[in-house]
């Protein structure tokens, strides 16, 4: 019998902090495929914000301890397209001709996925075996789409939930107005931005909204919430993995 | 012109509280989106072209002096004169100098975002000489005492009733019960006017999309035809142009041109395209007795071999802020200085210092969408981060925001430590949400909570219910 697959779980900052049930969810979905699933307990966070704030010491001291952690792994999986960004586009950015962490931060970035891109186009996974009595609609968000390609995975893997119809927004690829700091550095610029993607979410008449990244469903729901909406939020990964018990974000339990 | 760049918070604020300014961007947050898409979508090789485009440029940054010069010398073997402008300063005494020797008391101009940059209206006003914009939304922003919002739509910020005001304050003799009330009965009042100035003008100045070497061309592309009345009819044409226009053959500008109008308006090619290869010869039916071009550096050179080189590719088609959220919420005088939007944000900080212009790259949040459709691909958030990384190691960053950063990072180093933090965070957040799961107030986090409500976490965090969990051992490695 072959090895099973050996996969690191990134759990990313939010979700250790805000959004277990995601962490969760992501151990069931993985398991399910066949995979080994591992998380080392050294794990803080990828070093976006250092990043993005142009802080390159403070973020080369945070990936390398990353890599350190997760480069024996056969994968390295995240709950979010933009930490899986940030470890396999911008870790060999970081590291662009520096001895020693060049080549060992582009051979731990080749291993590096997204969850649910992972599990439909490494794991092949076809389908889910989840039911879910709801409409969703689905938000694209900036880093997954752009840096990683993520579009039509979720949706695929979606379409497969029993009971679950999706129905699209208007500009679903149009970013959140989270942006990490930003929505605190420039929240009335934020503002504008979420109020013009939650009205798109209202427009969609869905019971759920759905996505792949943290950061923007608490910019999001937070904005729904404050807002009176009846759209209620959630990670892509707990309606695919049928861990719906959890009440929604920012929503009563 | 007067920089408020430094003030950007406060001028985002006042944008966003603008209701006739939100209107007028639902244009911009649309029709230039849609149109660029089809236009894209049209054309099979279009990613290819844009690949090839990028390359073409490239080539000319790492060749720029000796295309420069092969430019300059086919200049002058086609009469024309070349004038070389470190600075801003020196382009506007260069223009000031030709306009004076022709005795020019007006000078006709063709849309040039080089003109905003050097601030030549002004400086020309205060020496005595009328210039008249005669590209239709420049004409109605100068009759406004204001700067272009847009690179492409300089009038992008202002309706018809605001133009219809503006023509009646100005065009005081017309009779004043003339009929008003259709666009083209403003497009047709204006081109009366403008046709005028025209034929009075001394001196034509224009920009230059392009600069030929091997030619020696200057190159405009337009869709009013006032660019071509501005330089043809005055006796002296002056193009203002940057040194980066350059590309090394008419074969390499056309290949450039396929991208540019689809990625800016999603037109296929602008209405007129118009070449310029020096002033009038024996047996031409018309042109300039002169024909000078100023070359502009103001700092550009300095980019060359630096991390911001890749943006000297840009052909300021406005891509990137007809696709960016910042400049959909805000529009492009928040901005405060000559280039809005995404090009903007890069290049601002490096004309006008990153002491002054460093909001600027900051108010972004990386959503790539400008990078995405940009056709010259230029990483712009790549190069956003590097004005953030200069004012970080130049202690540039505001103080407050810098400590906060340094102790996070100083805790996220300290794996024990962050998850005794995180452990207390979640619990105390848990507590503050109770059973909504949510607060409207956040210590220490107004911003964020002034606007929108803070999920509440679960309760515990995920590496301590896993470790839970998984006992000791388990597949906690």
């Amino acid at each position: 019998m072959s090895q099973p697959v050996k996969v690191g779980l990134f759990v990313t900052c939010l979700v250790d902090l805000f959004r277990p049930t995601v962490g969760f969810a992501a151990v069931k979905l993985l398991e399910e495929a066949g995979c080994e699933v591992h998380v080392p307990v050294s794990q803080t966070c990828c070093g976006q914000p250092a990043w993005n704030s142009g802080d390159r010491d403070d973020t080369a001291d945070i990936a390398k301890e990353v890599i350190k952690a997760f480069e024996d792994f056969d994968y390295v999986v995240a709950p979010s397209g933009s930490c899986a960004g940030m470890l396999s586009k911008h870790y060999p950015e970081l590291f662009e001709g520096v001895q020693v962490w060049d080549e060992r931060s582009r051979a731990f970035a080749a291993k590096v996925h997204e969850l649910v891109s992972f599990l439909t186009d490494v794991m092949g996974v076809q389908s889910v075996e989840a039911r879910l009595d709801a409409t969703v609609t689905y938000h694209d968000s900036c880093s997954g789409l752009r840096e990683l390609g993520i579009r039509a995975q979720p949706r695929k893997l979606l379409q497969s939930v029993e009971g679950l119809e999706l129905k699209e927004m208007n500009n679903a690829n149009v970013c959140c107005g989270f942006g990490g700091t930003f929505a605190v550095k420039y929240s009335d610029i934020s503002n504008a931005i979420v109020t013009e993607k939650t009205g798109n979410i209202d427009k969609a008449e869905a019971d759920l909204l759905l996505a792949g990244d943290l950061g923007c469903l608490l910019n999001m729901a937070g904005k729904l919430r404050r807002s009176g909406s009846k759209t209620e939020v959630r990670h892509v990964a707990e309606v695919l993995a049928g861990m719906i018990d959890t009440p929604p974000i920012g929503g009563k339990g | 012109m007067h920089i408020t760049s430094p003030q950007f918070k406060q001028n985002a604020k006042a944008a966003l509280a603008d209701e006739q300014l939100q209107r007028s961007l639902t244009h911009v947050r649309k029709n230039f989106i849609d149109k660029r898409a089809k236009a894209a979508a049209a054309l099979p090789e279009f990613e290819a072209l844009r690949d090839n485009a990028a390359a073409i440029k490239n080539h000319v940054l790492e060749n720029l002096d000796a295309y420069l010069e092969i430019f300059e010398s086919n200049v002058i073997s086609n009469g024309g004169k070349v004038h070389w402008a470190a600075t801003a300063g020196d382009a506007r005494g260069l223009i000031l100098d030709i306009c004076r020797k022709a005795g020019a008391r007006t000078v006709t101009k063709g849309k040039s975002m080089i003109s905003e940059e050097i601030g030549l209206n002004e400086f020309l006003e205060n020496a005595g000489i009328e210039p008249v914009e005669t590209d239709l939304g420049e004409y109605i922003i100068q009759l406004r005492g204001e700067s272009p919002s847009h690179i492409i739509a300089p009038a992008v910020h202002v309706n018809m009733d605001q133009v219809r005001d503006d023509f009646r304050r100005v065009h005081t003799h017309l009779p004043p019960d003339r009929e008003m009330s259709e666009p083209e009965s403003l497009l047709k009042e204006a081109r009366g006017i403008l046709r005028d100035r025209f034929i009075k003008a001394d001196v034509g100045i224009t920009g230059a999309n392009f600069l030929v070497a091997e030619t020696g061309t200057t190159i405009i592309v337009t869709n009013e035809g006032n660019g071509d009345l501005t330089q043809t009819l005055p006796r002296v044409h002056v193009v203002i142009a940057s040194i980066e226009k350059i590309v090394p053959t008419l074969e390499d500008m056309s290949q450039i041109m396929r991208v540019l109008a689809r990625s800016a308006t999603g037109q296929e090619m602008s209405v007129y395209t118009t070449l310029s290869s020096g002033p009038r010869r024996k047996g031409d039916p018309d042109g300039p007795d002169e024909f000078h071009v100023v070359l502009l550096d103001n700092g550009r050179s300095d980019m060359l071999g630096t991390e911001f080189q890749d943006m000297l590719r840009c052909i300021r088609c406005g891509a990137c802020m007809n696709h960016c959220p910042v400049y959909h919420a805000i529009g492009g005088h928040a901005y405060g200085w000559v280039y809005p939007g995404p090009m903007g944000s890069v290049l601002t900080p490096q004309f006008i210092g990153v002491e002054k212009g460093g909001q600027l790259p900051n108010a972004s949040t990386f959503c790539g969408r400008c990078e995405e459709v940009c056709p010259m691909r230029i990483p712009l958030p790549k190069l956003m981060r590097h004005w953030r990384e200069q004012e970080f190691s130049g202690h540039l960053t505001p103080p407050a925001q810098r400590r906060n950063l340094k102790a996070w990072a100083w805790l996220a180093k300290r794996p024990k430590l962050y998850h005794v933090a995180t452990r207390l965070a979640a619990r105390g957040l848990w507590l503050l949400g109770g059973r909504n799961r949510r607060t409207g107030f956040l210590p220490f986090a107004g911003a964020w909570t002034r606007h929108r409500d803070m999920p509440t976490p679960e309760g515990s965090t995920f590496l301590a219910q896993w470790r839970k969990h998984t006992g000791a051992g388990g597949n906690a490695s």
